[in-house]
């Protein structure tokens, strides 16, 4: 009777089987898919949206959707920035990374709040408290980019360092930024705190059936704190990260982001009812996300389709999950 | 083998929501390691006691001890401490979460542990598991279980929190035979292990088969207790119900003409197989079985809610059948569901809109609902139900619940139907309305030559009101009672024997 | 039930106790805003109003017909500025600002059937695939914005016609002319939901979706229906934009969504589905374009408005919080 799940009926099998058919049909098509330019190039793509969407999957597996961590990002990090130049700040970059995801942290708490005691759709709250961060940003702080001229040196250090450093057949160097190394790690901690500790199961329970984990004992306030102060914590660091790698400020940046992200997290397999959900699912989906967008350059397609493959691709996998949930009610 | 001091003991318990009375100075006090049997129609304060015990509600009056001992105000935790868990009827379990955490994440919480130990929640799974002598998948998500194995996981978790007390609210209905006879003998091995067990039901036979006690609950009061020995189903019925079990029977006109409802050999896979069944004008035929017998199934079947593989459904002689509830609709075929709150009724809407709903192209032969039509057309079920509100305009959630049936039955006979399939037609009405709904529908057969068609767990109901009942099991017809044959011992007979067929 | 106060009759008056109290925050704003500023009493200022308010509008009202099934529309930005762009690649093919009436009234067509698609494959993926509509339209929106951009490549097209764009700019004697047509979409769509059948049985689906199963209500139909017609509305929307302003691209008025979503639940609908009501919408639209107007009189950046609408939003989730919970206590 106990027949064990076997490992390829999982999600993320299924996910890393779609995943390697694509780079499979990508790299046939363009042979250059297959270089370590392009590999590392991907791989420096997936930190930033990567991160973010590890704070997104928390929140879906509780049964919620936060469509407020883009303004979030921009906001720490832009606010960070700003600080460290109007301050002259240039030693080291811990403080400005800790700032800035104690930043999020404190704007995730507010969507905390406003789920747990208002009993609100998340939908609804976070749509509110992203209009609030970027009409504050934007109105109290401003609306000027921070350029490369004026950009902390320090950040654009760190923002610089790679593992690996190579020279392509142009002799342009080219190499795999420590930042993935961030990625790596938080996922890490993200997926052992999500599977082997109380409060990561309780994000699991809240989101199976908020009633029983409540009658069974957990304090759900606590939980869904710990959800949306880490995913805005999260986003903090993401956006101070992008910021450092790309050697500006912008406090307008991330808009439409949580499309991406969204989408990136459901094609892991996470459902939007709570309950569900993967670290490794969601590195899956956020790698494939971020190839098929990269590689329709290689593949001769216009930027400009974009974000009509997004759209499918996002269309595609919630279709794949209504199918799976359908049959699972079955 | 009990101990002289109770292990809970309630006195004097009162409690009240706004002006509605839901107990009233009720005691109950539970021995170690006995299985109490706690009885009751719906609404008759069952769940409260239970939510008093589990520290959910506080009694507004009396006192609760358990060991002897004061227990002051209990809260889930204080109650959970004390060894007493409830097993709801929806299981409170985490469905997409598998069966080890299920069974061990309130332990865990319990001890106040910040990390999972999977090695041992595995072996404290295994072992319960194997006490309780159970096999299940322990890698499976909970969702993927049947009822009954939910049920175990619920039942094994409770064991898990070292339980002194399980209170189990109506275990049963969701079973099939052979569940429920391993359900009975779990029950008895707790017993063994020392665990009390307070068996919350209002099946007769389930109460007679298992329970050493029993205490009788009547509009939030105690009306009855005792050792089970002196009772019997008479006794226990007045008990409930505050009057003799109901008399009578009903007589159907004599069989003429074309069937109006026929099943013909209606197979659908894995839920009925070959089911002929024809129904005269007037006739009020029963059908009986466990859950999963395929009796709702057979309801659906003809409602176009599950149409079927092979065969057909007619309706006058004319194959309807129907793919499609809009289809089973314009063939004249009704459907009154089983659960009334998550199936039936729009609470928050009016009585009004609740009853044109189905027959609402009546009303709206173009474009424009004709709002008046509607109106009359709602006060005139409204008078012929003999429904108690102060107008059609008023939320039905307000309703009582033998009023909200009463708009259920009105809503299908709105729409001219010829069949009318009625799932547990009196559960959680009161024993007035009871009467009144059933007045109502030997009128309508035996006046308007419906046929009706009534699902019922309810044995005395079916005998004393419909003129033939089937019984079923695994999806076919397995019996037919008709006349003189129609006894109330000859269908309890006739349903055990079910579950020997079953088991 | 037989309350005869004054404030009992003034709700039943207005449709309920939501539409009392935003009747009375719309005439507070109205107040506060006259005396912050002396020029905000004046009728420029009102038929400015007037000529801005329509777009939105709509909007709401869309928003509030996905929300009464207890779904939601994200795709109606992304389809209203599709279906202004389809339209204005069929002038810019009949002569650009040159072309004539006939041709308008084709475009027009084309913008609506453009709304009609797009809402029925939303509907579709909702009744059919049963795909939770917010990821279904953050899906579709998606699409839509993005062939929106495949169709321009980026820039904004300009250049429309003159009866198109009179849509957006023309009066009807002294009442701006999209002020006439948001004021016929909601007598519509208020007939609509009160006086037909269909409108009832989309309440019912939003209140308890399985009981209209069994109670004969073709659920997925009336889904389809009802996402068409909030494609419609989206459509209808973007030729009363790019008329007004006499352009259209594929990331115009992306802030609408945000306070289309707050004007609809602001308004009294519940998003869970099963209320809401066209009069609320309103309501809730006129006063927060009231404030809007108000604030940007007051020189306030059009930033700190969105953070205003935002902390709007949540404050009367909070309102609503509190006034409930005084209610259960």
């Amino acid at each position: 009777m106990s027949a064990e799940t076997a490992w390829w009926k999982s999600t993320e099998a299924m996910v890393a089987g779609i995943l390697l058919l694509a780079m499979v049909l990508i790299g046939l098509v363009n042979p250059a898919f297959w270089s370590l330019e392009n590999l590392f190039s991907l791989a420096r793509s997936n930190v930033v949206i990567g991160i973010m969407a590890l704070g997104v999957l928390l929140v879906m597996i509780s049964g919620g959707i936060d469509v407020s961590f883009p303004a979030f990002a921009a906001a720490a990090a832009y606010l960070v920035v700003r600080a460290m130049v109007d301050w002259g700040w240039s030693t080291g970059v811990l403080v400005p990374f800790l700032l800035a995801t104690l930043l999020g942290a404190a704007m995730g708490l507010v969507n905390a709040t406003l789920v747990w005691k208002l009993r609100m759709i998340p939908l609804i709250v976070t749509l509110g408290t992203a209009a609030m961060a970027r009409g504050l940003l934007n109105g109290v702080v401003g609306t000027s980019n921070v350029n490369i001229n004026k950009y902390p040196k320090s950040l654009i250090a760190f923002g610089k360092t790679d593992l690996i450093t190579l020279t392509n057949a142009k002799g342009a160097s080219f190499g795999l930024p420590a930042t993935v190394l961030a990625y790596l790690g938080l996922a890490l901690v993200i997926h052992l705190v999500l599977s082997r500790t109380m409060i990561g199961r309780s994000v699991y329970a809240y989101g199976a059936s908020p009633e029983a984990a409540k009658r069974v004992g957990f304090k759900t306030g606590r939980t869904l704190i710990f959800v949306y102060v880490t995913a805005g914590a999260l986003a903090g660091f993401a956006g101070l990260l992008q910021s450092s790698m790309i050697w500006m400020a912008n406090p307008r940046d991330f808009v439409g982001w949580e499309l991406d992200v969204i989408a990136a997290v459901v094609l892991g397999g996470a459902s939007i009812f709570g309950g569900r959900g993967s670290v490794l699912g969601t590195m899956l989906g956020v790698f494939i996300l971020v190839m098929i967008k990269n590689s329709l350059i290689l593949m001769g397609i216009d930027t400009t389709w974009q974000r009509v493959v997004v759209g499918l691709m996002l269309i595609a996998a919630v279709a794949l999950t209504a199918l799976r949930d359908r049959k699972a009610i079955v | 083998m009990t101990n002289p001091t109770p292990l809970i003991e309630m006195r004097g318990i009162t409690k009240r929501f706004g002006g509605v009375t839901a107990l009233d100075d009720v005691s109950l006090s539970i021995m170690r390691g006995e299985i109490h049997c706690l009885a009751g129609e719906n609404g008759s304060g069952k769940s409260t006691i239970i939510k008093v015990m589990s520290g959910v509600y506080q009694p507004d009056a009396g006192s609760i001890l358990i060991d002897g001992q004061p227990a002051g105000v209990l809260d889930p935790v204080k109650s959970t401490a004390a060894g007493i868990q409830v097993i709801y009827q929806d299981f409170s379990l985490f469905p997409t979460l598998s069966v080890v955490e299920n069974l061990t994440i309130n332990s865990f919480l319990r001890e106040g542990a910040r990390v999972v130990d999977r090695k041992r929640a595995r072996a404290m799974a295994r072992e319960v598991l194997a006490r309780l002598d159970v096999d299940l998948p322990l890698d499976a998500a909970v969702e993927t279980l049947p009822t009954s194995g939910r049920q175990l996981v619920a039942i094994a978790r409770a064991v898990l929190a070292d339980a002194r007390l399980i209170i189990m609210d109506e275990p049963t209905t969701a079973l099939t035979g052979r569940e429920v006879e391993r359900l009975f003998r779990i029950t008895r091995d707790l017993q063994a292990h020392g665990i009390a067990i307070l068996f919350v039901s209002h099946k007769m036979r389930e109460m007679l088969d298992l329970s050493e006690r029993l205490t009788v609950f009547r509009n939030g009061r105690k009306v009855a207790e005792g050792a089970i020995t002196d009772f019997d189903e008479a006794a226990i019925t007045r008990a409930m119900t505050g009057r003799d079990l109901e008399a009578g029977h009903y007589d159907a006109p004599a069989i003429q003409g074309t069937p109006r409802l026929e099943y013909r050999d209606v197979s659908v896979p894995g839920r009925l197989s070959g089911v002929s069944l024809k129904l005269w004008p007037g006739e009020v035929v029963g059908v009986s079985g466990l859950i999963g017998s395929g009796r709702t199934e057979l309801a659906l079947a003809a409602f176009g809610m599950l149409p079927p593989a092979t065969g057909a459904v007619l309706v006058d002689g004319r194959d309807v059948t129907p793919r499609s509830v809009q289809q089973a609709i314009a063939a004249g075929i009704a459907y009154v569901p089983e659960d009334r709150l998550s199936e039936g009724l729009f609470l928050t809407r009016s009585i009004r809109d609740n009853s044109i709903v189905s027959s609402i192209r009546r009303f709206a032969p173009g474009l424009w609902l004709n709002r008046k039509a509607a109106a009359d057309a709602t006060r005139e079920m409204f008078e012929g139900m003999a429904i108690a509100a102060p107008s059609s305009e008023v939320a039905v959630g307000t309703l009582s619940g033998g009023n909200q049936q009463r708009v259920m039955i009105g809503r299908w006979l709105m729409t001219g139907a010829n069949v009318l399939i009625l799932n547990g037609p009196t559960v959680g009405v009161d024993v007035g309305s009871k009467a009144t709904i059933h007045a109502i529908i030997h009128r309508m057969a035996r006046e308007e030559g419906l046929a009706v068609l009534m699902i019922s767990d309810d044995v005395p109901e079916l005998v004393a009101n419909c003129n033939r009942v089937v019984t079923m099991v695994h999806g076919r017809i397995a019996a037919e009672l008709s006349g003189p044959s129609l006894t109330e011992d000859a269908l309890n007979d006739s349903l055990r024997l079910n579950i020997a067929v079953s088991a | 039930m037989s309350d005869s106060s004054l404030t009992a009759r003034l709700s039943r008056a207005t449709g309920g106790a939501t539409n009392l109290q935003l009747m009375l925050v719309c005439i507070a704003v109205l107040i506060a805003m006259s005396f912050a500023n002396p020029r905000f009493l004046n009728a420029y200022n009102f038929e400015s109003m007037a000529f801005f308010l329509p777009e939105l509008g709509i909007l709401s009202v869309a928003v509030m017909i996905a929300m009464l099934t207890g779904g939601i529309d994200l795709s109606i930005v992304g389809l209203a500025n599709l279906a202004a762009i389809t339209a204005g690649l069929f002038f810019q093919r009949m002569g650009g600002a040159e072309a004539g009436i006939g041709s308008v009234l084709i475009g027009i067509a084309i913008a609506l059937s453009v709304g009609l698609l797009g809402g029925i494959l939303n509907g579709l993926l909702i009744s059919r695939l049963r795909i939770t509509p917010i990821l279904a339209t953050l899906g579709t929106g998606q699409v839509f914005t993005g062939l929106a951009l495949v169709l321009t490549g980026g820039p904004a097209i300009v250049g429309f016609p003159a009866a198109w764009n009179a849509i957006g700019n023309a009066k009807l004697g002294p009442i701006p002319l999209p002020f006439v047509i948001f004021i016929a979409v909601c007598l519509g769509v208020w007939l609509l939901l009160s006086r037909t059948a269909f409108g009832l049985q989309l309440m019912l689906i939003g209140t308890n979706p399985r009981a209209a199963v069994f109670a004969g209500i073709n659920r997925a139909r009336m889904l389809l229906y009802s996402y068409a017609l909030t494609g419609v509305l989206a459509a209808l929307a973007g030729i009363i934009l790019s008329g007004r302003t006499n352009a259209a691209k594929s990331d115009y008025g992306a802030s609408y969504l945000l306070q289309a979503v707050l004007i609809a639940v602001l308004g009294g609908t519940n998003p869970a589905g099963g209320r809401g009501n066209v009069l609320g919408v309103v309501l809730a639209l006129i006063s927060l374009v009231m404030l809007s107007s108000g604030f940007q009189m007051m020189r306030v950046s059009n930033h700190l408005i969105d953070f205003i609408w935002g902390a709007f939003l949540i404050g009367v989730l909070v309102l609503n919080y509190l006034l409930s919970g005084r209610r259960a206590g």
